[in-house]
């Protein structure tokens, strides 16, 4: 065998193995969830709410916040990384361009418990003053925090997308008398749409399974969100919160049930970037 | 310059011997020792923990102490399942998990759960009956028990606490606690919470109150270490580190330094009583 046939094979042999441990995982925790699903269905599960007193371990609470909550900091964190983008790749000086780069870059690399430890003495005191002034932890208070977290991604993700515009269509709305603002909504981002989908994707992903900064800012309370200023538990600080309990509890082996819930999201995220990717191509 | 960084250093040497303890030789037995401990766990335990860890790994750098929170049903387990040396929990293990990983139990400290406020709360104590209606979530404004006009906001430990446990069995009388109450993972972090929040009330560690976080008293009985000791307040608990089976080496070194003279006075001065 010579070398090439080597380095092949052993890069197979990587792939297949990633491949294989990725799918055992999905397959423990269907087994480990198994006795729970079997118990009461896993429409129950879905469906009830979590009162382990009353032998009900329902994680829709969990369900609904997660996605309220991965929603909301993609409210907030879309149009700022949008315009960060489009400053980025357009407006901004030459020199401001590679500064703004620079910190983007930067800002994803800070640790997510930092974010949430400065936000708990900076943010959640002032997110008491909003509303009926409950105890600043909430679903909002975090979708701030994430959205903060998310948009260097998309930021990255836009801007690459956005450069990949050809430079011929900029010049052609520049010579019709375009503005600024025109071109971005009418040339670059039609024409990086696929790039930009894929951006929001990732940060959907990324905001989806953070634990840290839910754990810490959203309150983690177990009754159904009302409103997004409510305290609320996702799914990952569910997980967290739970972990600690008697391995042999029902509710440890809810946590199960929780992964395969968290799986299966990722899962199709994964699939909608595929399919992006491959439409990109043709 | 360099004179004013020596005398700081002799001022530094100076704290640092001054701050040996007096009756060393409770540490004796660490000599030549070396290896590491792992500790996880009970969250009210921590303080003592570290104070511990720091005495010993300063007499003798060869022992690596490591502690971690993680609340006391998690100490059980992973002392159980061998993942740490010690596993400290502030409740009595169950029957089973004292079976299934054959627990050897060891009770240093007498601890109080007491609920606790902002500082600033004027409301300082409730009868059960009201402090059961505010974890229920019946009673929700401050201005019902005397306070100022505001939501009470309830924070309570994870599913795991030992501390949940023992307040909401003693404290609480097995009351329900509202499925809006937030819910926060230490006993570190409650206090944290508290400290920050005016209208915030939950529950925490006799040992971890400070100047941050007022107690509040239950039918008029203050949660102090007096009344504690004296059974006046009445819910209280043990504080307990566990090891699998018979411990042996290190390890049974530092549970007997916890039982020790020097290990005691620990455990007083952070606010918890010695059960020796």
């Amino acid at each position: 065998m010579n070398f090439a046939r080597v380095t092949e094979r052993f890069f197979s042999l990587a792939a297949w193995s990633a491949a294989l441990l990725t799918s055992t995982i999905l397959v423990l925790f269907l087994y480990l969830g198994l006795p729970l699903l079997e118990n009461g269905g896993l429409e129950t599960i879905l469906s009830a709410p979590w009162q382990p007193e009353q032998g009900l371990y329902g994680i829709r609470s969990m369900l609904e916040t997660t996605l309220l909550l991965a929603l909301t900091s993609l409210v907030i964190s879309v149009p700022v990384s949008l315009g960060c983008a489009f400053l980025i790749t357009t407006l901004a000086p030459v020199r401001l361009r590679r500064i703004l780069l620079v910190i983007t870059r930067y800002m994803s690399g800070i640790p997510t418990v930092v974010y949430g430890f400065v936000a708990l003495f900076v943010l959640v005191p002032m997110m008491r003053t909003v509303g009926d002034g409950g105890s600043g932890l909430s679903i909002l208070t975090v979708a701030l925090v994430l959205g903060l977290l998310v948009a260097p991604t998309m930021i990255i993700f836009f801007t690459a997308a956005m450069q990949r515009v050809p430079a011929g269509f900029l010049l052609a709305a520049d010579a019709l008398g375009a503005s600024p603002v025109q071109k971005l909504l009418y040339i670059i981002v039609p024409q990086a749409w696929p790039g930009l989908l894929s951006g929001i994707l990732l940060g959907l992903g990324r905001a989806l399974g953070d634990t840290m900064i839910s754990l810490m800012l959203a309150g983690n309370a177990v009754a159904e969100p009302e409103s997004i200023l409510d305290s609320a538990r996702t799914l990952t600080a569910h997980i967290g919160l739970v972990m600690a309990t008697d391995v042999d509890s029902m509710q440890f082996k809810s946590i199960f049930v929780c992964g395969i819930v968290l799986y299966v999201m990722t899962t199709i995220l994964v699939l909608l970037l595929r399919f992006l990717d491959t439409k990109k191509i043709v | 310059m360099s004179k004013k960084l020596a005398a700081l250093l002799v001022a530094l040497i100076v704290y640092a011997i001054a701050s040996v303890p007096a009756q060393a030789g409770d540490l004796d037995s660490f000599e030549g020792q070396r290896g590491t401990i792992r500790i996880a766990g009970g969250t009210a335990h921590i303080p003592v923990m570290k104070e511990a860890a720091r005495q010993i790994m300063s007499r003798n750098p060869d022992i690596q102490i490591s502690i971690a929170g993680g609340g006391s049903g998690l100490g059980i387990r992973q002392v159980g399942e061998g993942l740490v040396d010690i596993g400290n929990a502030g409740r009595r293990p169950s029957k089973n998990e004292i079976a299934k990983y054959n627990l050897k139990l060891f009770q240093w400290a007498v601890d109080g759960v007491c609920a606790v406020v902002h500082p600033d709360n004027p409301v300082k104590s409730l009868t059960s009956e009201q402090m059961r209606d505010v974890f229920a979530g019946k009673i929700r404004n401050w201005k019902e028990l005397g306070g100022s006009d505001g939501k009470i906001n309830i924070y309570t430990r994870d599913a795991a606490s030992g501390t949940r446990k023992v307040f909401w069995k003693k404290g609480l009388d097995k009351g329900p606690i509202t499925d809006k109450a937030n819910v926060v993972a230490s006993n570190g972090a409650m206090k944290s919470v508290i400290s920050t929040d005016p209208m915030g009330i939950g529950y925490v560690s006799v040992g971890h109150i400070d100047q941050t976080v007022a107690p509040m008293a239950l039918d008029g009985v203050v949660p102090s270490l007096e009344n504690v000791k004296n059974g006046k307040y009445t819910i209280a608990r043990g504080l307990y580190s566990l090891t699998r089976g018979e411990p042996a080496g290190l390890k049974k070194i530092f549970i007997d330094f916890l039982f020790s003279p020097t290990g005691q006075r620990i455990v007083a001065d952070k606010g918890f009583i010695p059960v020796r």
